[in-house]
């Protein structure tokens, strides 16, 4: 199974099938633009934040902004986004409010709650776990006579997990409408996808358990966007849940707490910097003259506005008061959480 | 008055039931009164193993009682995600020594949701399971996890010791915000009848109760070890020495208040659970004994528990393990000796 492509390398239109054509118009595609640079800048900035002191331990998706927004960018505000550690960019791309994103990975409670009405669940650390959560919450909008559908991420580390297949199997049986996005970066932290399994394609997994599985190149906005809108379409339909692999590559470390050249090679990544998903969709929207460095510019800046603002709407958030521990831990405090609630507050 | 508040007034309805039918009732009456309630697990469409769930497929349709695949942590993550979606899932694990596999969706997630999201999102779901042995069930069918789960941050644990409290303390679950641990002591299900009162009713969880009253010493107890204590009770009194009983009913919250305030009384305590000794619930139960109320004891707190041992799988010699009235007198003859 060949990913599918639209948009090169060097930007050109076609991909790698005959008779492939841009399923997106230039406005659609300026669109999905403006997204990925909003989740490119916030990744940056958010690096450079963590260097500074001014976030927790933080995962950066650099390389991975298609695979995450193209695929955000299928959901509607009804549908359900279920997201990993690793997608910062597919949160704030489904509403996510930056100094919402930028508190929570100052691990400041002020950040944890995502707003009312914001159909996000938290980021989740665990691996794979949230995969059940989707399936769940995909089937509850049946039962509610809603028509949304959840979609959620995995990585291929995270396609070895137990919970991988239970989810899969029951989405399957279930006819859950949810669409499942593997991002496959080609490294579980160290460890290379050809350790990870015997056969690299996850989209074809899918055949298992009787459901669609589709491989994309991940970072071309416009094939993940598309495909995914097809499953989330197909799923809202009725007619269940899809597999999608979108083939990337994690470029930074795991994480700002690792340092990859210890255990790959420069030559590794360098091969992907030419796949980058951001300069791939601006050579593609120039060459159709729907961009230019006037936009370009004016873009930037306006995402680095947005940045600062969040940046000092988080610093303005309330220190963390010790108690909040105790705080919703059930709906009302137990006598023995209230005693130790009282022990935090006053010492 | 012996009975805890919270029970509804004798009703003209009230029937004797046994434990799988005032569960069954309660799970009826829930999905009759609530149409977001929904009922799932392994062979749960059927009646379940145990036949708890007899007739609810057929009387509530396929779409609210329903058969999962076979996948513990699969069912419970499912039920998680239709939780925090807006349903109110009662999950059936089909014995308790089956969680296991559920273990990293129960430890990371179903009690750690509220707290993870500022209460944006919360995880009102029950799930349910047979626990203990006593019975002759094949190996890996007799566990007391109970300890495991009281051990988890964010989930209530309740274990019910009588076909009245179960049904009224089952529908509490069901309507509680948070997620419930609800534990049924396999022996009881059939052994032991109990009037229930038709009509759906609710008992408070987080309150322990005293359902036998006396001054010598107290036993604390919960699920199927209050009817091992009053055998022992009983007999105990036929020598003129009465004791206390302290059903716990709900390990989380764990009601100390009843506990401390019967320990006060009484200066002697047995505490009594299948489970293994070491990190039972009965180890908390003693070290909060010990913190709040040591200078009211006239004697050590004892413990009797399953040996440190596992449940052993040989039906033969399986009554050795599971405490007996003769273990737990023993035990209340050294309380009263010292």
């Amino acid at each position: 199974m060949e990913p599918l492509c639209y948009i090169a390398e060097d930007g050109s239109i076609g991909g790698e099938r005959p008779g492939d054509e841009l399923p997106f118009g230039p406005d659609e595609l300026a669109h999905g633009y403006r997204a990925i640079v909003r989740a490119r800048i916030f990744d940056e900035r958010a690096m450079t934040l963590q260097r500074q002191g001014k976030l927790g331990v933080y995962p950066p998706y650099r390389g991975q902004e298609a695979a995450q927004v193209g695929a955000v960018l299928a959901l509607g505000r009804n549908d359900w986004l279920v997201p990993t550690y690793r997608d910062t960019g597919a949160a704030i791309t489904h509403g996510l409010p930056l100094a919402q994103a930028i508190l929570y990975w100052r691990a400041d409670p002020a950040g944890w709650r995502f707003p009312e009405g914001l159909r996000l669940l938290p980021f989740y650390i665990p691996i794979a776990t949230q995969l059940l959560h989707a399936v769940g919450v995909a089937s509850a909008g049946r039962h509610l006579g809603e028509d949304w559908v959840a979609l959620t991420f995995i990585g291929d580390g995270g396609s070895s997990e137990g919970d991988f297949h239970e989810a899969l199997n029951f989405a399957a049986v279930f006819d859950a409408p949810m669409v499942l996005v593997a991002e496959n970066n080609g490294w579980a932290i160290s460890v290379p996808t050809q350790k990870q399994m015997r056969n690299p394609r996850i989209a074809e997994r899918a055949a298992g358990y009787g459901i669609p599985g589709v491989a994309v190149d991940g970072n071309d906005l416009a094939a993940v966007w598309h495909v995914t809108r097809q499953a989330v379409d197909r799923a809202r339909a009725g007619g269940g849940p899809t597999l999608v692999e979108a083939v990337t590559y994690r470029v930074g470390p795991h994480t700002s707490s690792d340092d990859p050249s210890r255990y790959r090679p420069a030559a590794d990544a360098r091969p992907w910097e030419a796949r980058d998903p951001v300069v791939r969709l601006r050579l593609a929207l120039t060459s159709m003259g729907a961009w230019d460095e006037e936009r370009e510019a004016a873009l930037v800046a306006e995402v680095k506005e947005e940045f600062q603002a969040a940046v000092a709407e988080a610093d303005a958030a309330p220190e963390p008061r010790p108690e909040e521990m105790m705080e919703q831990v059930f709906a009302s405090m137990t006598p023995d959480a209230r005693h130790a609630w009282e022990v935090l507050k006053h010492g | 008055m012996v009975e805890a508040a919270g029970a509804p007034a004798p009703s003209a309805e009230a029937r004797q039931l046994t434990m799988v039918k005032a569960i069954g009732e309660a799970l009826d009456q829930a999905l009759a009164e609530d149409p977001r309630v929904l009922l799932f697990g392994e062979d749960v469409g059927m009646g379940g193993v145990f036949r708890v769930s007899d007739g609810l497929r057929d009387k509530h349709g396929e779409v609210r009682v329903f058969d999962t695949p076979l996948a513990e942590a699969g069912i419970v993550g499912y039920g998680i995600g239709l939780a925090l979606a807006g349903m109110r899932p009662v999950a059936e694990i089909q014995f308790a020594g089956f969680l296991y596999p559920a273990l990293d969706q129960i430890l990371s997630h179903l009690g750690r949701y509220r707290h993870r999201s500022r209460g944006r999102f919360t995880v009102p779901m029950v799930v349910r399971a047979p626990y203990g042995g006593g019975v002759h069930t094949p190996e890996q069918h007799a566990d007391s996890p109970e300890a495991v789960l009281a051990h988890v941050p964010g989930v209530k644990v309740v274990i019910p010791s009588d076909p009245f409290r179960a049904k009224g303390l089952l529908t509490a679950a069901i309507r509680d915000p948070d997620p419930v641990f609800f534990l049924e002591a396999i022996k009881l299900y059939r052994s032991v009848k109990a009037e229930v009162p038709a009509e759906p009713y609710a008992l408070e969880l987080g309150r322990a109760r005293v359902v036998r009253e006396g001054e010598a010493a107290t036993l604390v107890c919960y699920g199927g070890m209050v009817e091992v204590c009053r055998t022992a009770a009983e007999v105990a009194a036929r020598e003129g020495v009465e004791l206390e009983i302290v059903d716990l009913e709900t390990l989380v919250p764990f009601d100390a208040d009843t506990v401390l305030a019967s320990v006060e009384k009484t200066g002697r305590v047995v505490v009594v659970h299948e489970a293994r000794k070491i990190g039972g619930f009965g180890a908390e139960v003693a070290a909060r004994i010990a913190e709040d109320a040591i200078w009211s004891l006239e004697a050590p707190v004892l413990r009797v528990a399953g040996w440190d041992a596992p449940y052993p799988p040989f039906s033969a010699i399986e009554h050795h393990y599971r405490p007996d009235a003769r273990r737990v007198l023993a035990a209340v003859r050294q309380v009263l000796a010292a």
